[in-house]
């Protein structure tokens, strides 16, 4: 059996990247005390939203007569993926904030809502495109890989490795990097990030304490949403190359929110979380055991998941543990 | 004369729920400097009085002044800039955070945290009066006390000059229970104004200057401490004389009921939360069980009444002339011989009752095994829930409303009227007057009493000392999940079972 490691490990961190950033909304969302299963949706609406604003844009510019910026375009379906997503995220937190309706329900309905958005859009998009909807070379460009400090065509061999391991991923991947970092320090030392944790463990204690309990429920909830859609975005625009393909996001939004007890709740972990999953979605690619049918590859991620379930739930802890209030919506007067 | 400065004034203060008026025409004031004590019933509105003063509540109608302004109170942050500071009942602490970090929640200023300033002044507030505080321990790691303190230095850090506690001695031992008068004199030199809610008399006496009284949420009056004594308030309170002594009635036949050995059980982080207990109860005896929260009292009830895994030891029970052993049989099975457990724990609710079922519903729980055929029977445990209602004046608007809708007290006397009603030899009771005003509390204690002459043996958790030693017929006092000793109250002062509680000159384990 030969196993090429560095491509296994480029694989991993490039399929594990969505699943990162899914992970990193929901964990934000789940801070603030509320539960959403709607994050596959809200993958989807991401998903869909940039690919239809880039593809709107370079009409525009071609309609208008002038190239459309590969940068611009992409900066556009950031914005629309982000928007997306918290436009779902916003809906729920109506729903179980303001009107304190049931959290699982809301956000399987948002999941089944996302879902069916995304694909019908794609589809309505992909007819008045003539067949199927694309972006343009331009817009692709900016999703390349990049190749940072220029050492790929190093003339050492060692360095050309690093390069190869570390710095020659697409711009996305850096970028989720970068939140789970900045996820862990807020959550660690900033003062708003301490009274997001209170109001996720014990909102009428946040609220004795002076905080305004129902704006970081929303704030949160739909800045996780946002999140959740530009992992959505990185599964049209990364994954499918800019090319809108029906059901695309594929139950990535599922294995998000395992993953979130995966990583007990730390943006660091969801690091290393992400990749191991990420390394199990990719791994009959990498890996190949004879005989063993490529059912049983697929089937991986969500072995593993199950797994992952089973040893979490028998080691309890008290500090790596879901924020308490998660899933029951909070009422000031509640007697 | 010189004019008395007040901190706070509440005029004509109305506040509904629903249809259920819980302050009707209240007027308070508390003046710079002093102690109120604030006195009344289990539901007369005391804490929705003061929730309204803490921003948690807002009043349906009339006027609050704080240092003679007129101020609109609408939430908590609001009251922490007028000065207010609540201390609940219920501890609002986050148990994963630190104390330094509960302290520091929710106040402004810079983007990241500066621990190490906040533990300084936390250091500095509580050698001002006398506190003793880890500002660097979690609060799932402490005491109970612990977490009053942290409370407490939490509303001080805020400035708060107008300082409010809800019942804080209802968890404390006597001990500590002195320490903290000493904190809130302190405080009072320091020219804070306190208002204490609370229905224990003595510590009314002992504490306050002067005592506002409340009764079904209506504003009695208020009178200077000085001039009051026990029964004077007392019949304020109530609205009628009623006698203060608790009965211990004196049954002559004791039958060996409840033998336990050797008792050991572990609980979930593996360490025994009940250590080698041993000890009989006898049937027309109140056997009292005395303990600082959290020392094994809630696991020993549940391993007797079979819900809690036993590691070590028998539970020897009763059955015609010999003993059998029920540890591992099931808790149904264990019912049925007779051994009934009546827990209430800190929200009421927990055990025993399901808050969103009708008390119909809740006496089914208990007897729809006894059931024929597939149908539930509804019409026997509604005759029950009839008697009950009636024997027990539980006050309550139907069979059909769900528990949770019904005050403290009636729910405690659902539970113990349900256990009762199964005629038990054994009745376990847990705080079961914990959180209730004086009546009702002595009719909890007539209906133990009631048990104990029908030679049933009854074990009584408390918290209260004062109860514990004036109804129980011994005391076994638990630390750290073992007996410290087992006394006679009538031989016995409070201070030696208060030192049996903290395990004085033993080594320190009582770490829930």
């Amino acid at each position: 059996m030969n196993i090429d490691f560095i491509s296994l490990f480029v694989a991993a961190v490039l399929a594990g990247t969505p699943l990162l950033l899914g992970t990193l909304g929901e964990i934000l969302t789940e801070k603030s005390g509320h539960l959403n299963l709607g994050v596959e949706g809200m993958m989807f609406m991401g998903a869909i939203a940039s690919i239809a604003a880039s593809w709107a844009y370079e009409q525009m510019a071609k309609g208008a007569g002038f190239a459309a910026s590969g940068f611009l375009s992409m900066l556009i379906a950031l914005l629309a993926a982000f928007g997306a997503g918290a436009f779902g995220a916003l809906i729920y937190s109506f729903l179980t904030v303001t009107l304190r309706a049931n959290q699982n329900v809301t956000g399987l309905t948002l999941t089944i809502f996302g879902t069916g958005l995304a694909n019908f859009c794609g589809e309505l998009l992909g007819k008045s495109a003539g067949g199927f909807v694309t972006v343009s070379k331009a817009t692709k460009a900016a999703f390349a890989q990049l190749d940072l400090f220029g050492l790929k065509n190093s003339a050492s061999p060692v360095l050309q490795t690093i390069s190869k391991l570390f710095f020659q991923y697409n711009w996305m991947v850096y970028f989720a990097i970068v939140i789970a970092l900045l996820m862990a320090w807020f959550f660690k030392r900033s003062r708003v990030g301490l009274n997001l944790r209170a109001v996720g463990e014990s909102p009428a204690t946040a609220d004795a304490a002076g905080i305004n309990v129902t704006r970081y429920k929303y704030l949160a909830t739909v800045i996780g949403g946002g999140i959740c859609g530009i992992g959505g975005m990185y599964m049209s625009m990364v994954n499918q190359s800019g090319v809108w393909v029906h059901n695309c996001v594929a139950g990535y939004g599922w294995l998000a929110v395992a993953l979130v007890i995966f990583s007990t709740w730390s943006p660091v972990r969801g690091l290393i979380c992400g990749l191991i999953f990420g390394a199990f979605t990719i791994m009959r690619l990498y890996v190949s055991i004879p005989g063993l049918a490529m059912q049983i590859y697929g089937m991986l991620p969500y072995a593993a998941t199950i797994l992952v379930l089973i040893i979490t739930s028998i080691r309890q802890s008290r500090e790596h543990a879901q924020p308490k209030s998660c899933g029951t919506n909070y009422f000031r007067e509640e007697r | 004369m010189e004019q008395i400065q007040q901190a706070v004034e509440m005029h004509n203060i109305k506040k509904t729920f629903g249809k259920v008026v819980a302050n009707n025409n209240v007027s308070l004031s508390l003046r710079k400097g002093e102690i109120l004590a604030l006195l009344g019933e289990n539901g007369s509105g005391k804490t929705t009085l003061m929730n309204m003063l803490a921003g948690i509540y807002y009043p349906d109608h009339g006027e609050i002044f704080i240092h003679g302004t007129e101020v609109q109170i609408r939430s908590p942050k609001e009251a922490f800039d007028l000065g207010i500071g609540m201390i609940h009942q219920h501890f609002k602490l986050v148990d994963v955070l630190t104390a330094a970090e509960n302290i520091v929640l929710g106040l402004p200023g810079g983007v990241q945290l500066d621990r190490k300033k906040a533990a300084a002044r936390i250091s500095e507030i509580s050698e001002k009066y006398g506190f003793e505080i880890d500002p660097n321990k979690k609060v799932y790691n402490m005491a109970v006390s612990e977490k009053q303190t942290v409370e407490i230095v939490k509303v001080l850090y805020r400035g708060a000059d107008i300082l409010i506690l809800d019942e804080p001695t209802a968890v404390l031992t006597p001990q500590e229970t002195r320490k903290l008068f000493d904190v809130l004199r302190a405080m009072k030199a320091d020219g804070k104004s306190i208002i204490i809610i609370t229905h224990k008399l003595h510590e009314v006496l002992d504490v306050s200057d002067r005592v506002a009284i409340l009764r079904k949420g209506e504003y009695i009056g208020t009178v200077e401490t000085a001039e009051a004594t026990q029964q004077s308030l007392t019949e304020a309170m109530v609205g009628r004389s009623i006698s203060l002594a608790i009965e211990r009635p004196e049954v002559e036949q004791k039958d060996e009921l409840l033998r336990v050995q050797g008792l050991t059980c572990i609980n979930a982080e593996g360490v025994p939360a009940v250590r080698d207990v041993s000890f009989t109860a006898y049937g027309g005896e109140i056997l009292g069980i005395a303990g600082v929260a959290g020392s094994g009292q809630k696991e020993l009830c549940e391993a007797i009444a079979g819900l809690y895994h036993v590691k070590e030891g028998t539970v020897e029970f009763k059955a015609g002339t010999g003993f059998e052993n029920i540890v591992g049989c099931k808790p149904d099975e264990i019912f049925k011989k007779g051994v009934s457990l009546a827990f209430v724990p800190e929200d009421r609710l927990g055990m025993g009752l399901v808050g969103s079922l009708d008390m119909v519903d809740n006496m089914l729980i208990r007897s729809y095994k006894n059931n024929k055929g597939p149908l539930v029977d509804r019409k026997t445990p509604k005759q029950v829930c009839d008697e009950l209602i009636e024997a027990l004046e539980i006050v309550t608007p139907g069979t059909s409303t769900p528990v949770r809708r019904l005050s403290g007290g009636n729910v405690q006397k659902v539970l113990l009227g349900r256990e009762i009603h199964y005629n038990p030899k054994v009745l376990m009771v847990a705080y079961p007057v914990r959180g209730l005003d004086i009546n009702s509390s002595f009719k909890i204690y007539d209906l133990l009493n009631e048990q104990k002459k029908k030679g049933v043996a009854v074990l009584f958790v408390g918290e209260d000392l004062d109860v514990l030693m004036e109804i129980s017929d011994r005391i076994m006092v638990l630390c750290g999940g073992a007996v410290s000793g087992i006394v006679d109250p009538r031989t016995a002062t409070k201070e030696d079972v208060g030192l049996l509680m903290v395990h004085a000159g033993g080594e320190k384990e009582a770490k829930a």
